[in-house]
């Protein structure tokens, strides 16, 4: 909503004509609405893509029986999720039991809001002036997602202590404390990209990336921070409760952890959110380190598609890595954040800091 | 208008949240309420061309240390504050010292809005007075010449405090 009324403020201070200012606010809105239309998509495509990549890892077939190659199937699931009785246990603080579903889900939409996932289009001159691909561009946009993602942690925590049961009150507090530990290495390693672009516009960090080095090496920021990179995935996977870190909801100790006692619409919610904030995560990565929408072969009309290639390909890593490395003990991801994450994720940043004072001088 | 009307929606959540922290029975309540607080000051902040201190305000306080005072109050599991007989009967409660706190808090208030109607530029945009809080470079290069000293005495006092607690946590858990 405030990204729709900045637009308008814009365009009414550049004093062009009421109907160019309804065009271009029309516009915005229908890109807004676009990006939350394939966030819901990609939650839905991702509960599919999860099952079916599963499948093939353990030599099976995964599911085949809803529509062509079981591509209705997440339909399906949904639709068996509504039809679920909601459920809220005797001794749940019922308001805040009803809210954590809630908070989960709008922060994981709301982090996403100022990510862009396309140049400036006129969409093949359909429009007289160009357009921005993504739902708001803010000149602090990525210090917007961290503080979205990291608001994402009091759903969960919410939902394992108001539904008064001892599984559900672990599972939130492991996440708090895991979400806690990991966004810290999570953030240092935002801060050397940051320092790289010089900027903590997400569009701006995407656009310093364009060009080659030698002419066929692509300028992105992940040959320069290969270790800011791979801090920055680790991060990602545990900031987002998946496996081999997914403690919150460990089935073997907790049965599902913070989502125990959740039935129906309101359970469907979590894991919603989860493969929603994983979107997100995929996307600041390409964002920040694999050069967004710049590559090789396609002109930049149509860099979304090379966008879409990316995040398709992290997504495709986070699921191959959930069903190949086994889940860690709680003290080993205690340990492995604090001692050896976070020390290597401030020694980058230093390092980084002082190559880029040097080169600049 | 709407700025208008958006600031005094975020100033009715902003006061309305933390006077509804104090009157909560259920500490979990209280941090909740805060993090509203929180969020509508940020809110404030955007409305004062300080984009970054908004945020900054959301990360710091909102996503980090209200993180860990739901933590702790989880922790603790404390469901009812007020339930034990001895903080009915808590000395300060009664008569003529209750009566000394509540002259304190008027006490507190004068002086706040004394101290509101001595400030001459209130009604000045913030843009105008420091250019530093609506750029992240402006902000660095301030606080990191100018007011270098304070900065460095903050967080090494951070540190101090941080040093402490683990000091206090090592030592329990060597005596059991």
């Amino acid at each position: 909503m405030s990204a729709a009324g900045a637009v308008a403020g814009e365009a009414a201070g550049s004093g062009r004509g009421a109907l160019t200012v309804d065009l271009r606010l029309l516009v915005q809105l229908a890109v807004i609405g676009f990006t939350f239309f394939m966030l819901i998509n990609a939650s839905a495509l991702l509960v599919y893509a999860e099952r079916k990549i599963m499948g093939f890892m353990q030599q099976r077939y995964g599911p085949y029986r809803v529509g062509p190659h079981g591509l209705f199937q997440p339909l399906a699931d949904i639709l068996k999720l509504l039809m679920k009785e909601e459920l809220t246990p005797k001794g749940a603080d019922r308001w805040l039991f009803t809210l954590a579903p809630i908070l989960a889900i709008t922060t994981a939409f709301a982090a996403f809001a100022t990510v862009p996932w396309g140049a400036e289009t006129t969409l093949f001159g359909l429009l007289d002036a160009p357009v921005k691909l993504g739902a708001s561009d803010v000149n602090v946009g990525v210090l917007v997602v961290f503080a979205t993602t990291s608001m994402g942690v009091y759903g969960i925590v919410l939902a394992g202590w108001s539904s008064n049961s001892k599984y559900s009150l672990l599972g939130g507090l492991r996440s708090s404390a895991q979400m806690i530990s990991y966004e810290l290495s999570y953030a240092t390693a935002l801060s050397a990209v940051i320092l790289l672009a010089g900027s903590l516009s997400l569009r701006e960090t995407v656009d310093a990336q364009a060009g080659y080095w030698l002419g066929f090496i692509p300028r992105w920021y992940v040959f320069l921070q290969p270790v800011g990179f791979a801090i920055y995935m680790i991060a990602a996977v545990a900031e987002t409760n998946r496996a081999p870190f997914d403690f919150p909801e460990a089935e073997q100790e907790l049965v599902a952890g913070y989502s125990t006692e959740y039935s129906s619409v309101r359970f469907a919610l979590f894991p919603q959110a989860e493969y929603i904030n994983m979107t997100t995560a995929a996307a600041v990565a390409t964002d920040l380190f694999l050069g967004g929408w710049h590559g090789p072969f396609l002109p930049p009309e149509y860099g979304w598609i090379w966008f879409l290639v990316k995040v398709a390909a992290i997504l495709f890593a986070y699921i191959w890595v959930r069903w190949t490395v086994p889940r860690y003990r709680y003290d080993q991801l205690m340990q492995f954040g604090w001692k050896w994450l976070f020390p290597a994720a401030v020694i980058n940043l230093i390092v980084t800091a002082a190559l880029v004072l040097y080169l600049d001088a | 208008m709407p700025e208008t009307i958006a600031f005094y929606v975020f100033s009715a959540i902003a006061i309305g949240a933390s006077a509804l922290v104090i009157g909560q029975r259920n500490p979990m309540h209280s941090v909740l309420l805060l993090i509203a607080s929180f969020g509508a000051l940020a809110g404030l902040y955007i409305q004062l061309d300080a984009p970054f201190v908004a945020v900054a305000q959301i990360i710091i306080y909102a996503g980090a240390i209200m993180v860990l005072f739901l933590f702790v109050v989880m922790l603790l599991n404390a469901p009812q504050e007020d339930a034990a007989e001895w903080d009915r009967t808590h000395p300060l409660r009664q008569g003529v010292l209750a009566r000394f706190g509540s002259l304190l808090a008027l006490l507190l208030v004068v002086e706040l809005v004394w101290a509101l109607l001595g400030t001459s530029d209130v009604d000045r945009p913030v843009g105008e007075q420091a250019g530093a809080a609506g750029s992240v470079r402006a902000l660095g290069k301030v606080l990191f010449t100018e007011y270098v000293f304070p900065f460095e005495a903050t967080s090494v006092l951070i540190l101090v405090a941080m040093v402490g607690a683990v000091v206090l946590a090592r030592r329990e858990s060597d005596e059991s």
